[in-house]
């Protein structure tokens, strides 16, 4: 089962990533990993979060603009060089990468996991697969 | 298609027969002003103009422009043509700068202006079976009152539900069977926002709306599209015009043909001048709309400026009626905004925007003064959720408002992508306009 990432969509205002983040702690969802980008007038806050639906469901509550979509979670050792060979594989077989972002695995330092979102999901997963990359499956990194 | 016609003497009139009853009217109108407007006597004298002098209707442009400033230097009750004993109601505009503007209506002036909305309310499709919900704001404004004696005259039952409480109105639509809606295009559109919302509750099929009454704004054919498609199941959306100084709603109004507002011209004269100059224009010219009030006695207009931009068309419709047609506003003198020497409607900015699926309809602009040089910002709401998936589809978007934009207004502008429904809605006029330029 592939990760699904909450992004939300954020006006450039002080206070604000403060404001969503609240709306999310009181309905008790944790963060796993987030990204934002620099930007100028608005933003997209990446999430990956313990519970996914009801998070997007307390943001549109709110009534905050937000999207659901799959991405990739790939697992990899945590010295020089790994991730570069995991991206080569995707290379070679022509899939680009949108973005990414990464965090170290809880509890297990060896190990780091990289949020991979591409135009090809399923290509992406099958190819790093046969390469023997170890993908995250999205109980595992909800319930991290 | 039926058409049904209020007054048919008066709204098909052959044009020369109109002409001459405006002439008999109009120098009884100057008559009446200079005897009783002590204010309209002293323009009068000083201008050498009595009923005598005028000759033809072309003659009216030797009577002074009479302007709101004019209201608001008498207030409250100047420019009064009838005491107080005959007056029988009154309404206030806003006055959201400086004093308000106060009117006065004589018995004859409400039964005159019930008459002149009746005509436009049948114009445009209501009849004595119609369900007619009022969602303007009751009180001083004129807009609920003049609808609501204009409906009834013509036989509709009204609710007066006045502004607000957004889910009461819609229970009353679904539980009354409301076909017939009177409201700002705004707020129509604000209220099939919210049934849609309420949709896995009551799904659009238990409103029976047919026909919106629509105006005290402005709204391009592209929002009435808009509207027209949120509700669905065939509403159909027509604009009237007027304004407190004028009676307030219904001196023209949309026939069914949609294609121009009837003007009750036997109560009404329209001029369309230069608003820079002054000067009279041609027949068909667009401009600045002048009104001369033909039959109001508590407080009687003479050339009314009311900075309104149309044009006018004497010919004859498809409805049958005869009377002059003026054009939907295209702008307002006043909302005219001067960005680094080229006028800007904001009207323009709102056909740009309705027909891009990924942004809601409402919009604000911004207006600063950058060193020496004026900044137009538009703001619009994301709606669009599914272009979060990439950074690059939010700035082609961005891309795709500003170049609309800008050719259409034919300066630079910035656009802003904004979180949905944070742009303020509004119950009656919207704002959208925040001028920026003289604060420090």
């Amino acid at each position: 089962m592939r990760v699904k990432q909450l992004s939300i969509f954020m006006e450039n205002k002080s206070g604000r990533i403060a404001e969503i983040t609240r709306i999310l702690a009181s309905a008790g969802i944790d963060i796993r990993a987030l990204s934002i980008a620099d930007t100028t007038d608005f933003g997209i806050l990446r999430l990956i979060v313990n519970k996914p639906d009801e998070a997007s469901d307390v943001c549109h509550r709110a009534g905050l603009m937000t999207a659901l979509t799959d991405v990739i979670a790939i697992q990899i050792e945590d010295r020089p060089g790994s991730f570069s060979e995991a991206m080569q594989f995707l290379a070679h077989a022509g899939i680009s990468v949108d973005y990414m972002y990464a965090f170290l695995t809880p509890g297990d330092e060896k190990y780091a996991c990289v949020i991979i979102s591409t135009s090809d999901p399923e290509r992406a997963e099958e190819l790093l697969t046969k390469a023997g990359v170890s993908l995250l499956d999205a109980e595992k990194i909800y319930s991290l | 298609m039926k058409i049904n016609i209020y007054n048919k003497d008066m709204e098909c009139m052959k044009r020369s027969d109109m002409e001459a009853l405006q002439l008999e009217r109009l120098r009884n109108m100057v008559d009446y002003c200079a005897k009783n407007v002590p204010f309209y006597r002293e323009r009068l004298e000083k201008a050498g103009v009595t009923a005598e002098k005028i000759k033809t209707l072309d003659d009216i442009k030797y009577i002074p422009y009479t302007n709101k400033t004019d209201l608001r230097d008498t207030y409250p009750f100047g420019m009064f043509g009838a005491p107080m004993k005959e007056i029988v109601r009154l309404h206030a505009s806003s006055g959201t700068t400086g004093n308000p503007t106060v009117v006065g209506y004589t018995r004859e002036d409400l039964d005159n202006w019930s008459e002149q909305v009746a005509r436009i309310c049948m114009a445009a499709g209501a009849t004595d079976e119609s369900i007619v919900q009022i969602c303007f704001g009751y009180g001083m404004f004129t807009g609920a009152l003049g609808l609501h004696y204009g409906l009834e005259r013509i036989g509709a039952t009204v609710a007066p539900t006045s502004s607000g409480n957004t889910e009461k109105q819609l229970k009353f639509m679904r539980d009354f069977g409301t076909d017939t809606l009177v409201a700002t295009p705004s707020y129509c559109l604000y209220l099939a926002e919210a049934a849609a919302e309420h949709a896995g509750e009551f799904s659009l099929d238990n409103y029976k709306l047919k026909l919106g009454l629509l105006g005290s704004e402005g709204c391009t054919p592209e929002m009435r599209n808009e509207i027209e498609q949120k509700w669905g199941n065939g509403f159909f959306v027509t604009d009237n015009y007027g304004m407190s100084e004028l009676n307030g709603p219904g001196m023209a109004g949309d026939c069914v043909f949609r294609n121009g507002l009837h003007i009750s011209e036997d109560h009404f004269l329209c001029e369309i001048i230069d608003p820079v100059t002054g000067e009279v224009l041609p027949k068909g010219s667009t401009g600045e709309l002048v009104v001369t009030n033909l039959t109001k006695k508590g407080i009687p207009m003479l050339r009314y400026r009311t900075k309104d931009i149309t044009n006018i068309n004497y010919e004859p419709c498809a409805c049958g009626r005869t009377t002059a047609r003026m054009h939907k506003i295209i702008g307002r003198s006043d909302d005219m905004l001067k960005i680094r020497g080229v006028n800007v409607f904001p009207t323009q900015i709102e056909s740009a925007l309705i027909g891009i699926s990924q942004i809601s309809p409402h919009y604000q602009l911004v207006v600063r003064r950058e060193g020496y040089a004026d900044n137009l910002e538009v703001k619009v709401e994301l709606i669009d959720g599914t272009l979060l998936a990439k950074y690059s589809e939010l700035e082609a978007l961005q891309r795709k408002v500003h170049d609309k934009i800008k050719s259409i207004l034919g300066i630079e502008i910035k656009v802003t992508l904004v979180e949905p429904k944070s742009i303020e809605r509004f119950v009656g006029k919207a704002k959208r306009v925040i001028d920026l330029r003289n604060v420090k």
